[in-house]
């Protein structure tokens, strides 16, 4: 028995079962490895993805239990053709490992779609539970401003 | 003279001069040729090993890994420099396993010299160890060297390819090489005709390298300036591949689960529960813990927690408590090294005052985002891995030895890593994925370790205490004595990586403190090595991470009761020590507006510590607010001399301080039993969003030396935030971390 899941605009019959996380599901079984794992607790933030616009941890997250339409980082624009607040975060060079950007780009995308122009306040508190090691957090603010400048433009 | 004359200079200076640990071998290494590691394909020429050119156009192939720290970058840069490639069209892949890509710079810097007041002679001899790099086969991205170590390579690497690319055009031309210009990847005649170099590379490939000079640093156009980073578009966009990203064709998921008391054994497992469960293929006996594979990582983790073992105890002491009695019972024994002895440090200075502190700093885990992982393919004759990894050879290595083939049937591949911060210059995780590859010959299988693997499976930054006596007179500090007792992660690791356990003074020990410019007439420093055997490697900045806190904190403690500006303090001390790292000092009181006066509901701290080469001063600032303390801004001077890519230096300083921050603020390893009380990020928290500071940061170019950046930010955080933190509230802590003495916003 097959669970289907829609994903970046494609539907899937996913052969698994329904209690594998959504995370786990995307990048073991659709090959969208963009959505990182991190910590499995919902504590890092890495596997950050959408369901119908929300930010949710898709470690969190089982297959039987996706109540919408999932968008991941891949989802989100390609190389060629990257969304407004990915060429922020190239604008601003944000990443160093890079490991966590896919979360937090994910993250920041959900609150620009809620709150187009976020104070640092608002930044911290949607921003929080996002972690990265490598401490690039000043530049994801400036990014997530820029970006927000450019959406409004 | 010619680059040949100056390799048989140095040749002859490696075998005249004793080096402890390697200089036998050594001479004999560095006179014998390295072997190109490269192996063109039909069409491709390997002009040398950093820069392939093939119907592509030119890749660079990076001797170091890109572990965040933009190496890739700027190792691009300094070859396409003189190469004349423009900058789009550059492809950067990390280089294969090979002898050629050894890391020269890194062996230079680990002598017991503080490297700030290093004279010719010094100089010399650390350009001799560096042989033992290439003789101990280290092609390892760590020490913060990669820069130091390819700057003038990788120049050379583009300077001689370019000119013999003009050689291959002059024939063609019929022209002398001189008459000939460069410019975006072809070689251009005075009249306007043109040849790429992809059309001249099979020509070149016949042609002996001239001998070139490089150009002068007014000339340049690609060094000096914000270059995009080469991965930045990937790491935007997820399509940046990570080792945890390998994807291959039958590929299957496997989980580890390895005894959490480390170091103990397995006496059985009952796996009738987990063969059972959904998407199973195999359970491995790996000895010490099992792996499971299955059809998806998760369900594999799943199975892995369902399979009932009989674990042994461990061997290291039983409790927290045990391990630091154990650390401290070092310092009854003889020390293993003095490397700063000056004046009469026994003898209290007449009318000064007696300060005597003592530290003690916590083990750490490295936590990289990417938790550990490898995928390995076993065909029975050759085994391929792709492993982020710091040290490709070292990883070869272990996996051929670990499944019975010569190291020559092992491929690496290096893809980017998700953190390394000296946790992937380890090779264990490469083995375990090799070792379960056997058992599935044929076919790939990637194996990722749980947060809660990766947190209590270390090679944990040593925990370590420091006992300071120090005296102050006149406003002046008038004698320093510090001992700092701790594991040696150098034996250790060293005897990991290189297969022996060197002898002699521990530098890694005592650095960032008996290394510091400070002209105090009485200043000894002394290691002592201690004999408790946790797993403990290379942790960003290494002995610096934990020696700063204590010796600077200590240098704090004595302004405060010399009645001093704990600023000036220091400047005044270092002043006609060492210039550059004055001037970063001074850099930090002017940007943070220093006043040394307080305000009510702030606190202000102060450190600085020289490592890898580069002196870095900061300023912490720390606020009382209703939801704790916020580390609330930071200013941050630095002078790495040169400054090859600004945006990446200054986001390296950001970075590493933060690195620093999370740890003295949060971070601590314990252990019961053996097996570590830490296993996942609410156990093990960081700096976020709402809890890094504002931070600025200016860089100087006065160093004389080319230093380090992705290390240098980290140890004089922590210090800087306990002398914050004791401005803020007049208690003094000197153990970390943190937030076990202060309500620290979290």
């Amino acid at each position: 028995m097959t669970i289907p899941l829609t994903v970046n605009g494609t539907r899937h019959a996913v052969d698994l079962p329904g209690d594998v996380p959504l995370l786990w599901v995307l990048r073991d079984a659709l090959n969208l490895t963009g959505t990182k794992y991190g910590c499995g607790v919902a504590a890092c933030g890495a596997c950050t993805v959408q369901i119908d616009g929300q930010a949710v941890r898709s470690c969190q997250v089982a297959l039987s239990d996706v109540w919408g339409e999932v968008t991941t980082i891949e989802g989100l624009g390609t190389p060629d053709a990257m969304a407004a607040i990915q060429q922020a975060w190239v604008d601003h060079q944000v990443a160093q490992c890079g490991y966590c950007q896919s979360g937090q780009i994910m993250q920041a995308a959900a609150l620009l779609a809620e709150t187009p122009d976020p104070t640092d306040d608002q930044i911290d508190a949607a921003m929080q539970g996002n972690l990265c090691r490598c401490g690039t957090y000043p530049r994801i603010r400036a990014a997530i401003h820029t970006a927000a400048r450019s959406i409004k433009a | 003279m010619s680059r040949i004359g100056k390799i048989a200079r140095r040749t002859f200076l490696v075998g005249s001069a004793a080096i402890a640990g390697g200089v036998a071998f050594g001479v004999y290494y560095a006179k014998k040729g390295m072997a190109n590691p490269l192996q063109p394909a039909q069409g491709e020429s390997a002009l040398n090993p950093y820069v392939l050119i093939d119907a592509r156009g030119v890749t660079l192939i990076a001797p170091r890994a890109e572990m965040g720290q933009g190496s890739h970058t700027t190792l691009a840069a300094l070859v396409a420099e003189e190469l004349d490639v423009a900058w789009e069209d550059i492809r950067v892949i990390h280089g294969p396993p090979g002898q050629a890509y050894y890391n020269h710079a890194m062996f230079g810097g680990i002598l017991p010299f503080p490297e700030y007041s290093k004279g010719a002679l010094a100089d010399r001899i650390g350009d001799m160890a560096g042989y033992l790099g290439k003789a101990l086969q280290t092609q390892i991205t760590g020490g913060s060297s990669s820069m130091a170590d390819g700057f003038e390579k990788m120049r050379h690497a583009g300077a001689t390819a370019r000119e013999t690319l003009k050689l291959a055009a002059a024939k063609r031309f019929d022209l002398k090489a001189s008459e000939l210009k460069t410019e975006d990847g072809a070689v251009i005649a005075p009249d306007g005709r043109r040849l790429t170099y992809v059309e001249l590379a099979p020509a070149a490939a016949e042609i002996a390298p001239p001998d070139v000079d490089l150009r002068p640093a007014t000339e340049w156009k690609y060094l000096g300036t914000s270059m995009p980073r080469i991965d930045v578009v990937g790491k935007s966009t997820g399509t940046a591949a990570f080792g945890i990203d390998t994807r291959l064709d039958g590929m299957v998921f496997a989980a580890l689960r390895i005894n959490p008391q480390i170091g103990g054994a397995m006496s059985g497992f009952d796996d009738t529960k987990a063969r059972e469960m959904p998407g199973v293929i195999k359970i491995v006996d790996l000895g010490t813990g099992v792996a499971v594979v299955a059809s998806n990582t998760w369900l594999a983790m799943k199975a892995a927690e369902a399979v009932e073992i009989d674990w042994e105890t461990s061997p290291h002491p039983d409790t927290h408590g045990a391990i630091f009695d154990t650390i401290r019972a070092a310092f009854d024994i003889d020390p293993n090294s003095t490397l700063r002895d000056d004046g009469d440090a026994d003898t209290l200075p007449e009318g000064a005052t007696l300060i005597e502190a003592e530290y003690t700093a916590p083990y750490l885990a490295h936590a990289t985002m990417e938790p550990m992982n490898a995928t390995a393919l076993f065909t029975g004759e050759e085994l391929i891995l792709w492993s982020g990894n710091q040290a490709p050879i070292l990883h070869r290595k272990h996996c051929a030895a670990a499944v019975g083939l010569e190291p020559e049937a092992v491929t690496v591949h290096t893809p980017y890593m998700g953190g390394g911060f000296g946790r992937r210059g380890e090779y264990d995780y490469s083995v375990y994925a090799a070792r379960v590859a056997k058992d599935l010959k044929g076919r790939p299988v990637q194996l990722t370790w749980s947060r809660e693997e990766d947190m209590s499976h270390d090679f944990y930054r040593p925990g370590g205490i420091g006992r300071f006596r120090g005296a102050v007179k006149d406003g002046r500090a008038v004698l320093l004595d510090g001992r700092i007792a701790a594991q040696s992660c150098l034996r250790q690791g060293g005897a990991r990586m290189m297969g022996f356990e060197s002898g002699g003074p521990d530098r890694a020990l005592v650095e960032g403190a008996f290394d510091q410019p400070y002209a105090i007439p009485n200043h000894r420093i002394r290691g002592h090595i201690a004999d408790v055997h946790l797993p403990v490697g290379f942790w960003r900045s290494v002995g610096s991470s934990l020696n700063a806190f204590m010796y600077d904190s200590f240098l704090d403690e004595m302004a405060h009761a010399a009645g001093a500006d704990p600023l000036d303090f220091r400047y005044q001390l270092m002043k006609d020590e060492h210039a550059p790292s004055a001037a970063c000092l001074a850099a930090v009181r002017e940007m943070s507006g220093w006043t040394g006066k307080k305000t009510a509901g702030i606190g202000r701290g102060v450190a600085f510590c020289y490592s890898f080469g580069t002196p870095v001063a900061q300023v912490i600032e720390v606020q009382d607010t209703p939801a704790g303390i916020r580390i609330a801004r930071a200013w941050i001077a630095c002078d790495p001399g040169t400054v090859l890519d600004p945006s990446i230096v200054e986001a390296q300083m950001i970075g590493g301080m933060i690195y620093g921050l999370s740890a003295a603020a949060f971070g601590e390893i314990t252990f019961t039993g053996g097996a570590a009380d830490q296993l996942n990020f609410p156990d093990y928290d960081a700096l976020r969003m709402h809890t890094t500071p504002e931070t600025q940061v200016r860089v100087l170019t006065a160093n004389p030396r080319l230093g380090g950046v992705g290390e240098p930010g980290t140890p004089p955080s922590m210090p800087a935030l306990a002398n914050a933190l004791f401005d803020l509230t007049g208690k003094r802590v000197r153990d970390l971390p943190l937030a076990k003495a202060f309500d620290l916003m979290v």
